[in-house]
C-alpha cells in the first residue's frame, strides 16, 4: 500500500490496483472545448456503441441547445452548451472616416458593447485516478482496468447508489428500470480490440482526443501555450493536475471559463481522502458512547 | 456549416488550427459562429449587398489580382453597345419586357461574338418573350432554363470577341463592374444589411490580405443561399468575387457549395432535374423538328470542352440503349423524351392541383412538410389519381390523407380524397452499395454493412425490377411507342437474397466502355461514332482499368496532401478545377506559396500534385489556330477550360435569366424597400400568384405592417431536412426534442414571448406554433434608422415520428429563382404572438383574419 | 424559468443552476429509517447487556428486543433500498474498507445475527447462556453500530455531510443513545440507566447539532432552511421535551413513556432532517462551488 492510496499523486494506479508491471499504458481523453462545434456525434456515438437507450424527456429544456441536460445512466457522454454575454472583444477600429458609427444610446440592437459567446463542451467520466465511486462500492462492481479506467461490473453491482453521491463530478447514476449503476467505460470492450473508444472515433474537429494518458497531458500543455500566444487567455485546463484533490482525471479538458459554467466542480476532492479521519471520529464516538452506556449504569437504581 | 455539415467543417477548423481566419457571416449566430474568429450579422435576404459592397471596396481599393484578373477573366471584353445596367435602368437590365416580366438577354452578349446559352439558337432554354408561355390564370411560366449545363462549365460562345487588355474602354466588362458595384459602400451595406460599417470594413481588409498571389481565400455556402428569388445571383456574385481576387484554380481558394443532402451534387451531374441530361447536357424540347445533329449543333460550343458534346451525347444515347442505337437511327435520340415547358417541382403540383398531372413518385423527399408552402403541396397530393412514396419512415407525405392538417381544420375529408397511395419501405445508405458525391465532386462508395430488413429495398433494386417487369409486360408489343423502354439496356447482373442488381456494374456503365468493351479512362476517348458507350461522360474513368476508383480508401497518411488515391473526383480525378490557373499565364506558379500546377518545359507538359486541368502537353504560349474548335479553341493561357472564352466570367453575358450581373433585390417579402434600385424584388422571379399562395405586401404598402417581422428558416446539426431520417430516429430526437422558434431577448419583451413558452408564427399561408427558445444569439439589426427582428424557424418538424411540431414550411409562399426554379426560403415576413395557435377550423379562421387585415383578399393582388 | 438562461448570479456561477453532484438515489423513508434504527439497536444492544450484567431483567428484555427489531428493520431498509434487492448478499462478496457501507455490512451482519440470537433466547427462555453470550458480543459491537452511518454518510461528495464528518459520529451516537435510553424508559423501576443514558443522549445530540451547523461553513446552512431546516427544529424540539420529561418525569410511568417516544421521534426526526440536509445541498450548486471556490482563494492566498 503506497502513501497515496485515497488522494494525492499516484504514479501508477493500474500497478496501485494490482496489475502486474507489465500492464497496458494508462489511457485517457483530453476534451479541447476550444473546438467543440457541439455536434453531439459523441453522445450519439456512445450511445449507439454502448446499446444505450434514449433516456432525454421529449420537452425542450430551454438551456440552449443542450436537451438531454447531463451526464446519467444512459448518456456517458454530454455536450453542454453555454450562451454567454462577454464584453466585446478586440472591437474592431472603427475610424474610416464614417458617419454615423455608434448608434445613440437606448438602442436595442446595441447591448451595451457586449458580444455573445457560445460555449459547448463534451462532458465524461473523468476516470480519477482516485477515484470515489470505486473506493465506496461496497461490492467491488466498480474496478480499475488494466488501462486505469474505472469501470462498473454489471453483474456484481446491486444497486445499492452509494458510489452516485460519492462522485465530486456527478457522472454515474442509477438506471431507473434496472436498479443498477451506469457510467462510461471508456468503451472497454473496443480498447481490448485496439480501438479509440466511440466518441473519440466520431468526433469530427478531434476536440475528444483520446491516446496514453501522458501524451495527452503533454499535447495540452502545447495547445494552451499556443491559444495563449493567439490572444486567448481565458484558456486553461482542467483535470489534468496529478496533484489535485482527487489525483488528475484520465479525461480532462481544456476550458474557455471558469469549470463551474460548464457545470464541473472547481475544485473536486475525492471524499475519501478524508476516510481515515473520518474513521478515526466515528471510533472516538463510538467508544464514547460504549462510555456512556456504562456510565449510566453506574448510577442509582433510578 | 458547422451545424449541417459538421463533418466537412473538421477541415475548417483545421485551418483554423493553421491560422486560417474564419469569418461567419450569417443573419443567426450559430454553431459555426461560435468557432468562428468573427461572426457578420447580416439581415436574410440581404446578401448581394453584402458581397457587393466587397467588391467594391476591392476595386475601390485597387485590391483585385491585376495580373490574374487581366489574363483570365473576361474583364477585358466588351460589351455591345445596347447594354443597358442597372445604373442606367435603376435596378433593371436592358431587354426587360414589363409584361412577360422576363428578359430578352442578346443585348448581354460581348461585341463581336455570340455566347450561346439561354436565347438565341439555344435549344428553347431561351426566355425570349414570344416564347414565354403565358398561364391561363394570367401568371407567367418560363420555359426550362438552361443554367443547370454550366454545372460543368460555361454557355457555350461563337465568333472572336473584342477586347481592351487595358481595361479602359468604357464598355469593357471591368468598366462596367465598376460603375456598377459603385454604390455598393460600406454605408449602403449597412443600410441594407443592417451590419455595422466597421465589422464590414474589418471583413473586406482580412479577405483582400488573405488574397493575391501569395494568399488565396475560400468561400462555403449552403444551400440556404440558393433559397431566395436571387439565389443564382448570390453565387454569381461570390464567384465575381472570387475572380477578382484571384481565388479561383487555386489551392485554398474556391466557392465550395455545402449541399442540403449527401450526394445532391451526384443527382445533378447524373440528374433528378427534369431539363438536363447525364453531364449536364440539355434535355431536347418537344416543339420542333430537330434530330440530333441540329440538336448538337444548337447547344455545343465553337470552344472549349463542350464542342466535343456530340461524342457525349452519342456515348449516353449508346449506354442506354445498346446495340439499339445506330447512326442510321441517329442513335435513337428520338427516344429521349422531350420537354414542353417548365416542369419544375413547383409547376408541377399547380398541375396537379389544375388537374393535369394524375400520378406522382416521391423519393427521399418529404414534401408534405418539407417544402414551400406545404398546403400547396398536400392539395396536388390530394389531387392525383395515385401517389407512391418510398421512405424509411412513414412521413407526412405517405399520411396527409387521414391525418394530414387540413384534415384537422376540415378543408380535407379523408373520405373525398381519391388518391391511391402506396408507401413503399426503403433502404438505407448503410443497406446499399453505391456512391456518395460530395461538393467537391469527389465520389466515395459505399458498401452494403447490413441487409435491409422486411420488405425494404433499394432504390436500384426497386427501380431495376420495376423496370424489368415493365418490360416483360411489353414484350412482344409492336406498338413504336413502347420500344424506347422495350430498347433499353437493362441487364445489370443480380445476387443475393432479393436480387439486388449490381450497383457496381451500373457505375461501369457510367464510367463508359471502348469499342472493345473495356472500361475507358478518360473522356477524350469518347467518339461520336458509337464506338463508345458512357452512361454520364463527366464520370468516365470512374471505373479506368475495371477498378472501381471511386472505393479507394488509401489513409492521407500513406500519400500526398492532395490525396489523388481516396475515392474519385471528376473529372479525370483532379481535386481542383481550373487548376491551371494556379499558375501564371506562362505557365509558373503565382507564388511557390501556393504552387500547384505548372509548366515543365523539359518535360513538355504540366505538373503537379493534382491532375492538371488542362490538356496535358498544351504549352503555355499556345495560340489556337483561327478555325480551330472545341478544346483546340482554347489557348495556352487560358485556364477556365469548359467556359467557351476560356476565362472566369465576372460579368455573365450568357447563361442566366435575370441579369448578367448580380443587383440586390428585397426578397418577394421584405420589411424595406430597395435601398439601392427602384425596382423592389427581382423582376424575372417566378411568382404564383394563386389563391392558396398570396403574398404579403411589401414595405410601404397597406396592410405590410401586419407582418412586421422577417423570419428565415433553418438547419440544426440534430435533425436532417424535414425530419424523415431524425424524428423516428430516439438518439436524435432527443437531442432536438421539439420544434422551437428563435428569438431575441429583444423581440421576446417586445411580444411578450416566453422562454419555454408557446409562441404563434403567421403568414398569409398559415400559423404555426413552437416552443420558444429566448437566445442571446438572436439579435435585432438597425438599418437606415430602423430596428428588424430576425426569428429563426428550424424546418425540421412535421405531424409524425417520436418529436413532433408543426411545419415551419407551412408558413412559405412560393416565388422562385427564375434560373433553377429554387423557392426563397431563407427570407420571408410573418407575425409573431404569445401561446398556443388556434386548433381545428378556428386556425383557418384565424390565417383569414391576418390576410384581411393585410389587405389580402383575393391571394391575386399586384406586385411589384 | 427566464432566470435559467440569463446572467449568473454574481456570487457564484453553474450550469443552468443545476446540481454539479447528483443528488444521492436513497429513497425515503428507507435510508433515514435505516438510520436511525441502526442506532437505536446498536445503543440498545450494550443497554440490554450490562441490564443483563448488572441483573436488570426488564429492562434487558426491551433492550434486547430493541435491538432485534431494530437490526432486522434496519437490513429490511437497506434491502429495501437497493436497486438490486435480490442482490444482498453482494454487501458481503468482499470487505473494503474504503467503503462504509462495506465496513457497516460486515458490522451489521454479525451484530444483526447476535442481535436476534440473544432476543430469541430472551423470548423463548431457551439457552439463556448462549442468549447472555449473544447479547454481550451485539453489546460490544453495537457502538460501532451507532457511528458507521455517520461514515457513510459524511463518505460522499454531499457537502452537507461530507464537511460534516467531524461531528456527524457524535450526532449519530447522541441521537442513538437517546433513543435506545427512550426505549429503556419503558422498564419502570428498572429504568435508571436508561434514563441517563436517555438525558445524555438528548444532550449531545442537541449540542453536537449545533456545533455542526455552525462549523462547516456555507454547507451549514441547509441545516437551518427548508424542509431539513423544519425537520430539525421538531427533532431539536421532541429531543428537548423527551430529554426534559426523562429527567423530570421520573416519578410517572406515563411520563416516562412519553419520554421515551419523543425521544424516538426526535432521533428518528433528526436522521430525516440530516438526510433532507444533505439532498439540499446535493441539489444546489451553490453548496458545492462556493466552498470550493473559497478553498481555492485560501490556496491561492498562503503561498
Amino acid at each position: 500500500m503506497t502513501d497515496n492510496r485515497l488522494a494525492g499523486p499516484l504514479d501508477d494506479p493500474i500497478a496501485e490496483a494490482g496489475y502486474p508491471a507489465d500492464h497496458p499504458e494508462r489511457v485517457g481523453f483530453f476534451t479541447d472545448t476550444s473546438v467543440c462545434i457541439g455536434c453531439k456525434a459523441c453522445e450519439v456515438a456512445c450511445k449507439e456503441w454502448n446499446l444505450l437507450e434514449a433516456d432525454g424527456p421529449l420537452d425542450l429544456s430551454g438551456n440552449s441547445y443542450d436537451n438531454t441536460v447531463g451526464l446519467g445512466a444512459d448518456t456517458w457522454r454530454h455536450v453542454a452548451f453555454i450562451e454567454q454575454r462577454v464584453p466585446a472583444r478586440d472591437k474592431p477600429q472603427a475610424d474610416l472616416g464614417m458617419p454615423g458609427v455608434g448608434p445613440p444610446g437606448g438602442d436595442p440592437t446595441d447591448r451595451d458593447g457586449t458580444d455573445v459567446r457560445w460555449l459547448m463542451s463534451s462532458d465524461v467520466c473523468k476516470h480519477c485516478t482516485h477515484a470515489a465511486c470505486l473506493d465506496v462500492c461496497p461490492t467491488g462492481a466498480l474496478m480499475r482496468t488494466e488501462y486505469g479506467t474505472v469501470m462498473v461490473q454489471d453483474d456484481i453491482c446491486n444497486g445499492c447508489g452509494y458510489c452516485i453521491p460519492a462522485c465530486p463530478y456527478g457522472v454515474i447514476d442509477q438506471r431507473p428500470n434496472d436498479g443498477g449503476a451506469f457510467k462510461c467505460t471508456m468503451c472497454q470492450d473496443r480498447l481490448g480490440d485496439g480501438l479509440a473508444p466511440a466518441c473519440a472515433t466520431a468526433c469530427p474537429t478531434e476536440s475528444i482526443q483520446f491516446g496514453p494518458l501522458d501524451e495527452l497531458r503533454e499535447r495540452a500543455a502545447q495547445r494552451v501555450e499556443e491559444l495563449h500566444e493567439r490572444g486567448v487567455p481565458e484558456a486553461r485546463l482542467y483535470g489534468h493536475d496529478p496533484s489535485d484533490g482527487v489525483g488528475g482525471d484520465a479525461a480532462f479538458f481544456l476550458l474557455l471559463d471558469e469549470p463551474e459554467v460548464y457545470g464541473f466542480p472547481p475544485d473536486p476532492v475525492v471524499t475519501t481522502g478524508d476516510l481515515p479521519a473520518m474513521w478515526r471520529h466515528a471510533a472516538e464516538a463510538a467508544l464514547a458512547a460504549a462510555g456512556a452506556v456504562a456510565l449510566s449504569f453506574l448510577g442509582g437504581a433510578r | 456549416m458547422a451545424e449541417a455539415h459538421p463533418v466537412g467543417f473538421q477541415w475548417v477548423m483545421e485551418a483554423k488550427a493553421r491560422g486560417a481566419t474564419v469569418i461567419h457571416v450569417d443573419p443567426r449566430y450559430t454553431r459555426t459562429s461560435a468557432l468562428a474568429d468573427m461572426h457578420v450579422p447580416i439581415r436574410a435576404g440581404s446578401d448581394i449587398a453584402f458581397l457587393g459592397g466587397l467588391i467594391n471596396y476591392v476595386l475601390r481599393h485597387d485590391a483585385y489580382f491585376a495580373e490574374y484578373v487581366k489574363a483570365y477573366t473576361n474583364a477585358p471584353m466588351i460589351l455591345r453597345d445596347d447594354f443597358a445596367d442597372t445604373e442606367d435602368l435603376d435596378g433593371l437590365f436592358s431587354g426587360y419586357d414589363h409584361e412577360s416580366g422576363s428578359y430578352d438577354v442578346r443585348s448581354w452578349q460581348y461585341q463581336g461574338a455570340e455566347v450561346e446559352a439561354s436565347a438565341g439558337r439555344r435549344d428553347e432554354t431561351g426566355v425570349q418573350p414570344e416564347e414565354v408561355v403565358r398561364h391561363a390564370a394570367g401568371q407567367r411560366l418560363q420555359s426550362a432554363a438552361g443554367s443547370e449545363q454550366a454545372g460543368s462549365g460555361g454557355a457555350p460562345l461563337r465568333g472572336t470577341p473584342e477586347l481592351d487588355e487595358t481595361l479602359q474602354h468604357p464598355r469593357c466588362v471591368f468598366q462596367v463592374l465598376k460603375r456598377h458595384y459603385a454604390r455598393y459602400t460600406p454605408e449602403m451595406v449597412e443600410k441594407v444589411c443592417g451590419t455595422p460599417p466597421e465589422l464590414f470594413e474589418k471583413v473586406a481588409a482580412e479577405l483582400v490580405a488573405n488574397s493575391g498571389r501569395e494568399r488565396t481565400s475560400a468561400f462555403a455556402y449552403a444551400v440556404g443561399w440558393t433559397h431566395h428569388t436571387v439565389g443564382v445571383q448570390y453565387i454569381r456574385c461570390a464567384s465575381v468575387l472570387q475572380a477578382l481576387l484571384g481565388n479561383i484554380g487555386r489551392p485554398g481558394g474556391g466557392i465550395m457549395a455545402l449541399r442540403g443532402h449527401a450526394s445532391i451534387q451526384g443527382s445533378t451531374d447524373i440528374p433528378t432535374l427534369y431539363n438536363i441530361l447525364p453531364g449536364y447536357i440539355p434535355m431536347p424540347h418537344a416543339h420542333r423538328e430537330q434530330d440530333l445533329a441540329t440538336f448538337i449543333e444548337a447547344d455545343s460550343g465553337e470552344k472549349g470542352f463542350w464542342g466535343n458534346m456530340d461524342a457525349y451525347t452519342v456515348s449516353l444515347l449508346k449506354a442506354w440503349f445498346g446495340d439499339a442505337a445506330t447512326a442510321d437511327n441517329d442513335f435513337c435520340f428520338d427516344y429521349l423524351p422531350r420537354v414542353t415547358g417548365d416542369h419544375g417541382t413547383f409547376q408541377t403540383v399547380m398541375d396537379q392541383i389544375d388537374g393535369t398531372v394524375k400520378g406522382y413518385f416521391v423519393i427521399g423527399e418529404n414534401p408534405a412538410v418539407g417544402t414551400a408552402n406545404s398546403k400547396q403541396q398536400r392539395l396536388g397530393l390530394a389531387s392525383l389519381d395515385w401517389l407512391v412514396v418510398r421512405d424509411l419512415n412513414m412521413i407526412e407525405t405517405a399520411t396527409f390523407w387521414s391525418d394530414g392538417p387540413e384534415i384537422a381544420t376540415a378543408e380535407m375529408e379523408t373520405g373525398r380524397i381519391g388518391t391511391e397511395v402506396f408507401f413503399l419501405p426503403a433502404a438505407s445508405h448503410t443497406e446499399k452499395d453505391g456512391s456518395f458525391t460530395n461538393t467537391q465532386r469527389l465520389l466515395q462508395w459505399h458498401h452494403t454493412a447490413v441487409e435491409p430488413t422486411g420488405d425494404a429495398r433499394s432504390d436500384l433494386w426497386f427501380y431495376y425490377h420495376l423496370g424489368r417487369r415493365i418490360r416483360a409486360k411489353l414484350a412482344g408489343s409492336t406498338d413504336p411507342r413502347d420500344r424506347p423502354v422495350l430498347d433499353l439496356t437493362w441487364d445489370y447482373p443480380t445476387g443475393g437474397r432479393y436480387d439486388e442488381p449490381s450497383a457496381d456494374a451500373v457505375l461501369r456503365e457510367i464510367g463508359g466502355t471502348g469499342p472493345d468493351g473495356a472500361a475507358l479512362s478518360s473522356y477524350v476517348e469518347l467518339n461520336n461514332d458509337g464506338s463508345t458507350r458512357c452512361g454520364c461522360w463527366i464520370y468516365c474513368g470512374v471505373y479506368a482499368d475495371e477498378v472501381n476508383l471511386s472505393a479507394r480508401r488509401k489513409p492521407r497518411s500513406e500519400q500526398d496532401w492532395v490525396a489523388l488515391e481516396w475515392g474519385w473526383a471528376w473529372p479525370l480525378n483532379r481535386r481542383i478545377i481550373y487548376n491551371r490557373a494556379s499558375a501564371d499565364p506562362d505557365g509558373n506558379p503565382w507564388s511557390e506559396r501556393k504552387a500547384y500546377i505548372r509548366w515543365d518545359a523539359e518535360q513538355g507538359r504540366w505538373v503537379g500534385p493534382d491532375v492538371p486541368d488542362f490538356t496535358a502537353t498544351k504549352p503555355p504560349d499556345y495560340v489556337p489556330a483561327a478555325d480551330a474548335k472545341g478544346p483546340d479553341a482554347i489557348g495556352g493561357d487560358e485556364p477556365f477550360i469548359m467556359q467557351s472564352d476560356g476565362r472566369a466570367w465576372l460579368y455573365a453575358p450568357a447563361g442566366l435569366v435575370d441579369g448578367p450581373l448580380p443587383a440586390h433585390y428585397e426578397p418577394e417579402e421584405s420589411p424595406v424597400r430597395n435601398a439601392l434600385y427602384g425596382q423592389q424584388s427581382n423582376p424575372a422571379r417566378q411568382e404564383y400568384n394563386r389563391p392558396e399562395n398570396p403574398y404579403h405586401p411589401v414595405d410601404g404598402q397597406p396592410g405590410s405592417d401586419v407582418f412586421p417581422f422577417v423570419f428565415t428558416t433553418f438547419r440544426v446539426t440534430e435533425h436532417h431536412t424535414a425530419g424523415g431520417m431524425s424524428r423516428w430516429t430516439p438518439h436524435l430526437a432527443e437531442l432536438q426534442p421539439e420544434m422551437f422558434l428563435e428569438v431575441s431577448p429583444e423581440l421576446a419583451a417586445e411580444r411578450g414571448l416566453e422562454h419555454r413558452g408557446w409562441a404563434t408564427v403567421v403568414t398569409a399561408r398559415s400559423a404555426i406554433e413552437g416552443r420558444v427558445l429566448v437566445t442571446d444569439r438572436a439579435k435585432p439589426l438597425r438599418l437606415d434608422g430602423r430596428v428588424i427582428h430576425q426569428i429563426g424557424i428550424p424546418w425540421h418538424w412535421g405531424p409524425n415520428g417520436l418529436t413532433t411540431g408543426d411545419a415551419a414550411n407551412e408558413l412559405l409562399g412560393v416565388s422562385l429563382d427564375p434560373n433553377v426554379h429554387i423557392m426563397e426560403t431563407k427570407a420571408a415576413t410573418c407575425d409573431i404572438r404569445p401561446g398556443r395557435r388556434p386548433r381545428g377550423p378556428e386556425l383557418v379562421t384565424y390565417v383569414a383574419a391576418y390576410r384581411r387585415r393585410a389587405g389580402l383578399e383575393t391571394g391575386l393582388e399586384e406586385r411589384p | 424559468m427566464s432566470e435559467r438562461r440569463m446572467v449568473p448570479d454574481a456570487e457564484f456561477n453553474s450550469y443552468y443552476g443545476q446540481p454539479v453532484i447528483k443528488p444521492p438515489v436513497w429513497k425515503v423513508p428507507d435510508v433515514p429509517a435505516y438510520l436511525y434504527l441502526g442506532g437505536l439497536a446498536g445503543a440498545s444492544a450494550p443497554m440490554a447487556a450490562l441490564a443483563d450484567a448488572t441483573g436488570r431483567p426488564v429492562l434487558r428484555r426491551i433492550g434486547r428486543i430493541a435491538s432485534a427489531l431494530g437490526a432486522t428493520a434496519s437490513v429490511g431498509a437497506l434491502i429495501h433500498d437497493l436497486g438490486k434487492p435480490e442482490r444482498f448478499l453482494h454487501m458481503l462478496r468482499v470487505f473494503k474498507p474504503t467503503s462504509p457501507l462495506s465496513v457497516g455490512s460486515w458490522i451489521l451482519a454479525p451484530f444483526g445475527s447476535l442481535a436476534a440470537a440473544a432476543a430469541a433466547s430472551e423470548l423463548t427462555g431457551i439457552a439463556p447462556r448462549l442468549g447472555s453470550a449473544a447479547g454481550a458480543g451485539a453489546g460490544l459491537l453495537g457502538p460501532a453500530m451507532t457511528t458507521y452511518t455517520a461514515v457513510l454518510l459524511a463518505d460522499t461528495a454531499v457537502p452537507a455531510w461530507h464537511e460534516a464528518y467531524r461531528q456527524l459520529p457524535v450526532v449519530f451516537a447522541g441521537s442513538a443513545l437517546a433513543s435506545a435510553g427512550g426505549v429503556g424508559l419503558f422498564a419502570g423501576a428498572e429504568a435508571g440507566p436508561a434514563r441517563r443514558m436517555a438525558v445524555l443522549g438528548a444532550a449531545v445530540e442537541l449540542g453536537a447539532t449545533e456545533v455542526m451547523e455552525r462549523s462547516i461553513g456555507l454547507p451549514g446552512e441547509t441545516y437551518r432552511t427548508g424542509r431539513a431546516g423544519t425537520l430539525l427544529r421538531v427533532a431539536r424540539g421532541l429531543a428537548a421535551a423527551g430529554g426534559l420529561g426523562a429527567l423530570l418525569g421520573r416519578r410517572s410511568r406515563v411520563a416516562s413513556a412519553l419520554s421515551g417516544v419523543l425521544l424516538n421521534a426526535g432521533a428518528a426526526t433528526t436522521r430525516f432532517g440530516i438526510f433532507e440536509a444533505g439532498m439540499q445541498s446535493a441539489r444546489d450548486p451553490r453548496y458545492t462551488v462556493v466552498p470550493q471556490r473559497q478553498r481555492l482563494a485560501q490556496a491561492a492566498a498562503v503561498p
